[in-house]
């Protein structure tokens, strides 16, 4: 089995003033390539935290992860940097995108970082036509609806070919019509590129979309568990 | 990322927020026009003294009666009042320095009494310096003339009422300045014909030699300005033969009066002084008066640079949650702090750049007015200020860049998306 993510025994320790809480304690799980995972859990249960470790924001405080083959725990700061550019894609719930720029701008920051300087704007171009943005490249965010700033976030997320894609709550700023729309995008990156798709929620519906749940509660796997029907 | 998108990336962030990046550059712009047109004025006023003092004539000394207080000195150094033990200087003095084998460093000598007449033409009337000269005075002097000729020898030996006025004693009396040659006025009450009328020299430091008049030193001697004893002068001037042989004509001068006037060593009863003597005095004083007026200057540049300082950071914390997604997409510490280092130093070139401009524009209106109200007197912009300012203005944009910068860069990713 192609593992892309492994994390084994996973624990991460923040310090409160005087008192050290523990986020995560010692999880272990593996994400196969091309697979639909959704993460969930109520507040406080190390949901964020997961994201943010899974994502290569954060490292462990101890334990092991693998992402894509390159072990994480051990890296520096700017490698960090590094593996997030070329191997994760961030979708966020309030889109994040930069006011200043435009979509096409907006979609050209990962592979500014990559220190892509050749055929830039068409790699950007062609990501904002895969996400059905054509007609609204030089747009700037407040010029397009929450659904399309999404689009551009997803665009900006596939744009350097990721490992995975880390969306959190990528549909919680939307109403559900256009929530649908944007999972439905995902899962069609999902099935036309094999894109591996990892959902922060705490929305059951849209956690039965994916392939798998995984349930953390108080910083430890509750269950893993496959979702019946959703398997395409 | 390249130097050439964090630069576009720089004005786009800066062009997005006008205002304030109009009035951080103002600070720049103020600092740097300030350094600009101080240090002009500054020049200008070396140069314009430079200028005159040069024009007092070639590889100049000067003797004067009495010696100089103290070691210092300056241009008041010689010190009149030493006492009645001091020996005036003499015409035979003056002869002396000529000499070409006790002084061969010396060209041309010429001795000067002075004095103050009332001059009159028709019914004008004024009170002038009298010089009373020897033919050598024009050429150790520079002096030239619009029109007609200087005193020469003839006019000495003949003690004759001849007088070569300069242009403003001229306008004074004739409201002309030229075609006046043959006519005659008045000096207390007895008739010269006029010569000679002198070029403009402009304001000397020496009070105006524009607002004079010069006659034959025999002539002067007999009949307008009485002296204590027989053939004495107020000062010698003394040409030396070329600019490296002054300080040794200097050393001439002084062994011949020593001799002559039989003083001990250490005790000279004269002082020499030589134009540079002038010229390092007034360039040291200038010298000052610019480095202080730059320092002020200066001290407003620094200011404009704590403002950038100042809304680079409010700028790093607004833009909090922009750094930790750029973080997430994959910038690197360095990039970050590129970014925000070009934004600052962006602010303060262009600071820079206005502000050369616009201290120029002071500069050159300081230049009109001063020659509007009849002061020779042009700032000059030199590249040195120019390079001076715009390489501080833009160590100023780096200094005061790097700690909000480096503040943005160490921000964790994490805590920085978290931040609304």
């Amino acid at each position: 089995m192609d593992l892309v993510i492994e994390a084994r025994d996973l624990v991460k320790t923040y310090k409160m003033g005087e008192f050290d809480v523990q986020a995560l304690r010692g999880v272990s799980f593996t994400i196969t390539r091309g697979e639909i995972v959704s993460i969930m859990g109520p507040s406080g249960s190390g949901k964020s935290t997961m994201m943010n470790t899974l994502g290569c924001l954060d490292r462990p405080t101890s334990g092991e992860y693998i992402l894509d083959g390159e072990s994480v725990g051990e890296m520096n700061d700017d490698q960090l940097a590094s593996v997030r550019n070329r191997k994760v894609g961030f979708v966020f719930q309030s889109f994040n995108l930069l006011s200043r720029l435009t979509a096409v701008g907006n979609v050209e920051l990962p592979l500014r970082y990559a220190g892509i300087t050749e055929g830039r704007r068409e790699r950007a171009r062609a990501a904002l036509e895969k996400v059905g943005l054509g007609d609204r490249m030089t747009h700037r965010p407040y010029e397009l609806s929450g659904g399309q700033q999404q689009r551009v976030a997803v665009a900006r997320a596939i744009v350097n070919a990721p490992a995975i894609i880390m969306a959190d709550e990528p549909t919680g700023n939307l109403d559900s019509k256009v929530g649908k729309e944007i999972m439905s995008l995902l899962l069609n990156l999902n099935k036309d590129h094999g894109t591996t798709l990892i959902i922060v929620t705490h929305d059951p519906l849209i956690a039965a979309q994916t392939q798998r749940v995984i349930r953390l509660r108080d910083g430890e796997l509750d269950t893993s568990e496959e979702n019946e029907g959703s398997k395409k | 990322m390249s130097f050439g998108q964090a630069l576009l990336e720089a004005i786009e962030s800066l062009n997005g927020n006008k205002m304030r990046s109009g009035l951080t550059v103002l600070g720049i712009v103020i600092g740097v026009a300030a350094v600009i047109a101080m240090l002009a004025v500054g020049n200008g006023a070396q140069a314009s003294i430079t200028g005159s003092i040069s024009s007092i004539g070639t590889n100049l000394l000067f003797v004067f009666r009495g010696a100089r207080e103290g070691g210092g000195g300056g241009p008041g150094g010689p010190n009149r009042s030493s006492g009645n033990n001091d020996r005036p200087l003499t015409l035979e003095d003056a002869a002396a320095i000529g000499d070409p084998f006790a002084a061969p460093s010396v060209a041309a000598v010429a001795p000067v009494i002075q004095g103050n007449a009332t001059v009159t033409y028709g019914g004008e009337k004024t009170t002038i310096s009298i010089s009373g000269v020897t033919a050598d005075y024009k050429p150790v002097r520079n002096m030239e003339l619009s029109e007609g000729d200087f005193i020469n020898a003839e006019h000495i030996l003949g003690r004759m009422s001849v007088v070569a006025l300069g242009p403003d004693a001229a306008d004074t009396l004739f409201g002309r300045h030229d075609g006046i040659v043959g006519e005659t006025v008045r000096i207390e009450g007895q008739p010269f014909r006029v010569i000679g009328v002198l070029v403009s020299k402009g304001g000397g430091s020496m009070g105006s030699e524009d607002n004079a008049a010069y006659i034959p030193f025999t002539t002067a001697q007999a009949r307008l300005i009485k002296k204590g004893s027989l053939n004495q002068v107020d000062v010698i001037f003394a040409q030396a033969t070329s600019a490296e042989s002054v300080t040794q004509a200097a050393e001439e001068i002084s062994n011949i009066l020593r001799q002559r006037h039989r003083t001990p060593i250490g005790q000279d009863d004269f002082t020499v002084f030589t134009q540079q003597d002038f010229l390092k005095t007034f360039q040291t004083i200038t010298g000052v008066l610019t480095i202080f007026l730059g320092g002020i200057a200066g001290i407003s540049l620094l200011v404009g640079g704590i403002g950038i300082m100042n809304i680079m950071l409010v700028s790093v914390t607004e833009r909090t949650r922009e750094i930790g997604l750029r973080k997430a997409l994959g910038a690197r510490k360095k990039d970050i702090l590129l970014q925000f280092l070009t934004e600052s130093s962006l602010l303060s070139l262009v600071g820079g750049i206005i502000g050369i401009l616009f201290g120029w524009l002071i500069a050159f209106i300081v230049g009109k007015v001063a020659t509007a109200t009849g002061n020779n007197f042009t700032p000059i912009v030199g590249t040195d200020a120019i390079l001076l300012s715009t390489s501080f203005s833009a160590a100023i944009g780096l200094f005061f860049g790097i700690y909000p910068a480096s503040r943005a860069a160490s921000l964790e990713p994490v805590e920085a998306l978290r931040h609304e």
